[in-house]
């Protein structure tokens, strides 16, 4: 072959066509495959939404029929965006895109800046729920999930966590039924409808108080995590809800 | 008169078999060669992620030992080595976006693990060593032989792992109901899960384990010093 593969023009030119080949094979397969890679996102949030306020299994609630599920219990409509303050900026289905891990990695947001959407859902009976999404800091990694809230607007009715990157058996517990249901009907406020600051205990007293929850064992700094961000999307949600209930 | 006789030899002849079964015995790549222990480590706490894993990897080697193997009279010998790892990252990114679309809730446990494949020495040896001086179909073999005995380790350890770290398996509890309150099976005996075996050090002391059993089966292995 006249061809010679050692030479510097060929290395280039070798290694010019197989970046470019390769670019291309990949750039289109990550184009081909968006519309899935979104829908699958979307379909997620919707799940996870609904989980906080039933239990989705028992429903048959799976990736499948996601979609349909959650426009019968969630009305996108009603859903408002609130600013750091818990009032409400606006109202509409862009909650539903809001990006909060976004907007609370992004340290040039200013506060005042940052979106806090709230979604409004009627379980099956009718009754009123309302959704909050809450996003924080574990051990590895970011940690997130949604509480719903009962018809008075202070009872937690269930939630769901989740989390990236936290330690197997230990942090990452955070997403076990054990673990959620700890929260369940406890209180976000006192009776004037003032926040109350949640604390995840060690010394198993959780149950007997409405504003404590027992934490995981070996799960500390996970844990505290979890009190870190419910304490503070809470308290920007409370503000909203003790508006709208003096009004 | 030598071309003639591999043009012709059976596609499944003793040294090809030889291609799948040594690395699955008496040259596995993680037992043997002491490779792709990063990933032993890492993904097996559960049997499911294991299984997705070493399928994974099967893939990208199987993949990338063909692609490398067609290009091997054309790739410079200066940046090979770059070469290779183009075709193997390529190969790992096409596995993510894949499983990100198909297996959303597999690629949200998996997508780190996944990229790391990049790096599994396994991969980057065979490529080197095997695919870069032999034939497609040989490279083939070899890859689906290395992927194996990867996979077959990984599965092993995880087995160990999740069935005493966590009591289950594939997910399934084995040992019954382990939640406090309602214990069931063992559990209401007093059994207890080993937090140890979810943590990573006792991935290393379980293929420890399984070198030791390998190599008193099998003196050949004993490295002379």
């Amino acid at each position: 072959m006249a061809l010679n593969k050692e030479s510097n023009g060929f290395t280039f030119g070798f290694a010019i066509v197989l970046v470019v080949v390769l670019g291309v094979i990949l750039a289109s397969l990550a184009e081909g495959l968006k519309p899935r890679k979104l829908g699958n996102i979307r379909v997620k949030k919707q799940i996870d939404i609904l989980s906080a306020m039933m239990d989705v299994e028992k429903e048959g609630i799976d990736r499948a029929n996601a979609e349909a599920e959650f426009t019968k219990y969630v009305d996108l409509n009603k859903a408002v965006i609130l600013n750091n303050l818990g009032e409400q900026v606006s109202t509409g289905e862009e909650a539903f895109e809001v990006d909060i891990k976004k907007e609370y990695r992004d340290k040039n947001l200013a506060e005042s800046d940052k979106k806090f959407p709230l979604f409004k859902a009627q379980d099956k009976s009718g009754l009123s729920r309302f959704i909050i999404p809450v996003v924080g800091k574990g051990l590895w990694g970011p940690i997130w999930g949604y509480i719903c809230l009962e018809e008075d607007m202070r009872t937690i009715l269930g939630v769901s966590f989740d989390h990236k990157t936290e330690t197997p058996g230990l942090g990452a517990e955070i997403n076990k039924p054990f673990f959620m249901d700890r929260w369940k009907s406890s209180m976000i406020s006192d009776d004037n409808g003032d926040f109350k600051k949640y604390e995840v205990v060690k010394d198993n007293s959780g149950s007997s108080d409405p504003s404590k929850v027992d934490g995981i064992t070996g799960g500390t700094i996970t844990s505290k995590g979890v009190e870190e961000m419910v304490n503070r999307s809470l308290k920007i949600y409370s503000n909203y809800f003790k508006n709208l209930n003096s009004k | 008169m030598s071309t003639d006789k591999k043009t012709s030899e059976p596609l499944f002849s003793k040294k090809n078999k030889q291609l799948i079964t040594d690395p699955l015995t008496d040259n596995n790549p993680v037992t043997i060669q002491v490779l792709g222990i990063c990933s032993a480590l890492a993904i097996t706490v559960q049997v499911s992620q294991a299984i997705v894993m070493s399928l994974s990897v099967l893939f990208v080697i199987i993949m990338g030992n063909l692609i490398v193997s067609l290009l091997r009279n054309l790739i410079p010998s200066r940046i090979r080595i770059i070469v290779q790892l183009l075709v193997v990252a390529s190969l790992v990114i096409i596995v993510d976006q894949v499983l990100a679309a198909f297996q959303p809730d597999l690629s949200a446990k998996l997508s780190v693990f996944v990229g790391l494949i990049i790096t599994n020495c396994i991969i980057m040896g065979r490529l080197e060593a095997f695919a870069m001086a032999n034939k497609p179909w040989p490279s083939i073999l070899d890859g689906l032989g290395n992927g194996l005995g990867y996979g077959a380790i990984l599965i092993l350890v995880a087995v160990f792992r999740e069935l005493f770290g966590s009591g289950t398996l594939m997910g399934y509890p084995i040992f019954g109901n382990s939640l406090p309150g309602e214990e069931s099976g063992l559990y209401a005996m007093g059994y207890q899960n080993n937090n140890l075996m979810i943590l990573p050090p006792m991935a290393l002391i379980i293929t420890g384990i399984i070198i030791w059993v390998q190599r008193s089966r099998n003196k050949a292995l004993i490295e002379e010093h």
